[in-house]
């Protein structure tokens, strides 16, 4: 048992804390949002440049190779800055997809792109039902793609999708490459709280080349699961990390702010709260880290993945609540920050199929 | 970092399970809410079997007759006396008197009072806890006077559990009553056939009988006093964070969630299981999220003694979360269970043997190593930094 981080895991803690603290301020936080666009291309390539982007992708294709405790590390760190950027979509769940399904060729073609930053890729896997009714077919010696996404992230921004399609057999999953710019491909932007860039998209008898699809025709499911489940552990890193810079704010808050001629954080009333809060974040960081240690040496983490999140989901509605409710009618004004953190703990808890999803997985694996 | 153990680890956590699995039989097990006379006495054989092993003390010093490995070898051992439900013996000696004793005590004490520890021989009570000094502790009144080569005791300790079969209480009396609280208290091991000491019973509503124990005149030799006069409370202090993984206490739930969990697999409902009932589903999963926080917080705390490190805020952490997640297991379970909920240990038709009735009366124990209100003020003021 070590429950440590590395050197190098604490270097890159420290290295990333710095950087984004320097370059990610609230005030871009605020920028980006009120643009809609959901990202800063300028920091986006600054992220390329430090070999961020390539952190977990694999080293013979520009990556850095690292495992999931890494990756958790630098997302930790993302979380507390807020950081608004695809990397959970195009490099962690897009970038796994490529690196588990792809061809040689397909993985030689993009995954260096997608580390230097060259590419940016979006996934449309959720429908508006349950399962999945776009469907690919053969035409020609290429495919043609039907159906409809929901929650498409970063949709317009991308330069290439991937649409997770049944085909003839049921059950058999095809991950087709596609541009949203391609005909038949439309989007229509949902609304989304924080401006967070999501969309409905329509695939109209959309063509897709003779190598368009990941692996292959129906070649796509496992690697679906194994991204997913990437994709969750970077998300709880997130909500971790903003849940403990949460606590951070409010502690200095609480020693600050007097009242009855007092320091609020003399209060019971108000120690008590931080104390909870603490208490879950501890837990929460400490399941997520478990995790991720269970999936870099290989072992099914696939509950310990949903106990993390939901434990992450709790802690997340915890230090929203915590938060507003000790900086309290500051914090209910759109200049105060607090109000940014809480908005992307509402998009984390929805995410990947939010509490209830984790729940569904966790009876699942007790045999329930 | 690697949350697993390591294979010798491993290896020990298998033998000690085996081990246990062998010699404990149904009618030892204590299910919650069920102690007796003779589950505490097969348990007091049951540690010196342990002893023999030098499993008992694993996390001590080979010198004083322990197993000369870590704070997660003795958490294993915790964590599988709980889950296999031996009956609780010989706490307080092994995790508190007796490291207080390594650190703090005098050679001839170390001789005298480490070995029968080691080898389960001796029962250890707690005298902290005073009718008027509860959180407050350190307000503690009971009176330790000098009279030449003796102190005379004179006051009461409440909630002395194991006094019935302690041979030694292992308390705090205050020694100079000018002082301010904290600085004029000290730690003392006393013999509990001592004269002058008598006991009131004061029965648990767990069914564990502890007691007021009250002292009139008790004179005890200056040999008994552990380390530096009035600096006893620091000397408990930093003792109290030693042994606070509490690793028996979390498995010991999680025995009863296990067997919940396959009871609800078996038990027919509605033309299936009760555990494919929806409801039932989600609280049983909801549960398990809760109870696998609390396991990673204590193995933490551990973790963090194994490496010599002192969990100050970490072991009130763990110790708070888990007293949280026991009152959420049991409340969810009794709304589970409904009725059947109710059928005590007794009743042959309850469901796993009434370990839920049990359970639900042991989950009102919110107050181990102090209250939940006094964890979170250590969490606040020395895990947070908030002004006291």
């Amino acid at each position: 048992m070590d429950l440590g981080l590395n050197q190098a895991q604490e270097m890159l803690r420290r290295t990333a804390r710095g950087f984004l603290e320097a370059n990610c301020p609230t005030t871009l936080v605020r920028e980006v949002e009120a643009s809609g666009e959901g990202y800063s291309p300028e920091l986006w390539a600054q992220m390329a440049e430090l070999g961020w982007l390539g952190l977990s992708l694999p080293a013979e294709y520009g990556g850095e190779g690292g495992d999931a405790v890494d990756q958790l590390v630098l997302s930790e760190e993302m979380g507390r800055a807020l950081l608004p950027s695809p990397y959970l979509t195009s490099v962690v769940t897009c970038g796994r997809l490529v690196a588990l399904a792809g061809s040689l060729s397909q993985r030689a073609t993009l995954l260096p792109r997608l580390a230097r930053g060259e590419l940016l890729m979006s996934p449309a896997l959720g429908e508006e039902g349950v399962g999945c009714s776009a469907k690919v077919v053969k035409e020609g010696s290429g495919y043609r793609l039907n159906g409809v996404k929901t929650f498409v992230p970063f949709a317009a921004a991308a330069d290439m999708l991937i649409c997770a399609a049944g085909g003839l057999d049921d059950g058999e999953v095809s991950l087709c490459l596609v541009s949203p710019n391609a005909d038949g491909v439309s989007i229509e932007p949902h609304a989304s709280l924080a401006g967070y860039p999501q969309a409905r998209m329509e695939f109209n008898d959309v063509e897709i080349g003779v190598d368009g699809i990941l692996g292959g025709v129906g070649e796509g499911g496992d690697a679906l699961g194994e991204a997913l489940a990437w994709a969750t552990l970077v998300q709880c890193g997130e909500m971790v990390g903003r849940g403990r810079k949460i606590l951070e704010m409010v502690i200095d808050y609480a020693k600050s702010r007097v009242q009855f001629g007092r320091p609020i954080g003399a209060f019971q009333a108000i120690q008590h709260q931080l104390a909870d809060l603490r208490v879950a974040v501890d837990a929460a960081e400490l399941l997520t880290y478990r995790a991720a240690c269970s999936m870099s040496e290989g072992r099914n983490c696939a509950e310990e993945i949903a106990l993390a999140k939901a434990s992450a989901d709790e802690m997340s509605r915890m230090s929203t609540v915590v938060g507003h409710g000790v900086y309290a009618g500051i914090s209910y004004t759109v200049e105060h920050d607090m109000q940014l953190y809480s908005a992307r703990n509402k998009l984390s808890e929805a995410g990947s199929g939010g509490t209830l999803g984790q729940i569904d997985r966790i009876a699942g694996s007790m045999g329930l | 970092m690697r949350f697993t153990f390591s294979q010798e680890q491993q290896q020990f956590r298998q033998e000690v399970c085996a081990f246990l699995r062998e010699e404990m039989s149904p009618e030892y097990e204590t299910v919650f809410g069920t102690f007796s006379e003779e589950k505490y006495w097969f348990s007091r054989d049951l540690f010196r079997r342990l002893a023999e092993r030098r499993w008992l003390t694993v996390g001590w010093p080979e010198e004083y007759g322990g197993g000369g490995k870590t704070f997660l070898e003795q958490s294993i051992l915790d964590e599988q006396i709980g889950y296999h439900r031996v009956q609780r013996v010989g706490i307080t000696g092994i995790n508190f008197a007796g490291p207080a004793i390594i650190k703090f005590g005098t050679p001839e004490q170390k001789a005298r009072y480490l070995p029968p520890i080691a080898r389960g021989e001796a029962e250890y009570c707690q005298g902290f806890t005073e009718p008027d000094a509860g959180s407050d502790l350190a307000s503690l009144q009971m009176r330790a006077e000098a009279d030449g080569d003796q102190y005379v005791l004179n006051g009461s300790k409440m909630f002395t559990s194991y006094y019935a079969h302690a041979d030694f209480i292992y308390l705090l009396a205050r020694t100079d009553p000018d002082a301010p609280k904290h600085r004029g208290i000290s730690l003392f091991i006393v013999e509990m056939d001592t004269p002058g000491i008598s006991t009131r019973p004061l029965p648990y509503i767990n069914g564990e009988v502890a007691a007021q124990t009250f002292f009139d005149n008790v004179r005890v030799p200056r040999t008994c006093l552990v380390g530096q006069e009035n600096q006893g409370w620091y000397h408990a202090m930093t003792t109290l964070d030693y042994e606070r993984a509490g690793l028996e206490r979390y498995a010991r739930v999680r025995r009863t969630f296990d067997d919940l969990l396959s009871f609800s697999k078996s038990a027919p409902y509605r033309g299936g299981v009760f555990g494919k009932d929806p409801l039932v589903r989600h609280k049983l999963a909801k549960v398990k999220v809760g109870l696998e926080g609390w396991a990673a917080l204590c193995w933490k705390v551990a973790w963090m003694q194994s490496r010599g490190e002192v969990p100050n805020a970490e072991a009130s952490i763990a110790f708070l979360y888990g007293t949280k997640q026991r009152l959420y297991f049991a409340q969810e379970a009794m709304e589970i269970l409904g009725k059947f909920g109710t059928l005590t240990p007794e009743c042959d038709t309850a469901p796993i043997q009434g370990a839920i009735e049990g359970l639900s009366r042991e989950s009102m124990h919110m107050h181990g190593a102090g209250t939940m209100e006094i964890h979170r003020n250590i969490i606040a003021q020395r895990g947070l930094g908030l002004p006291r």
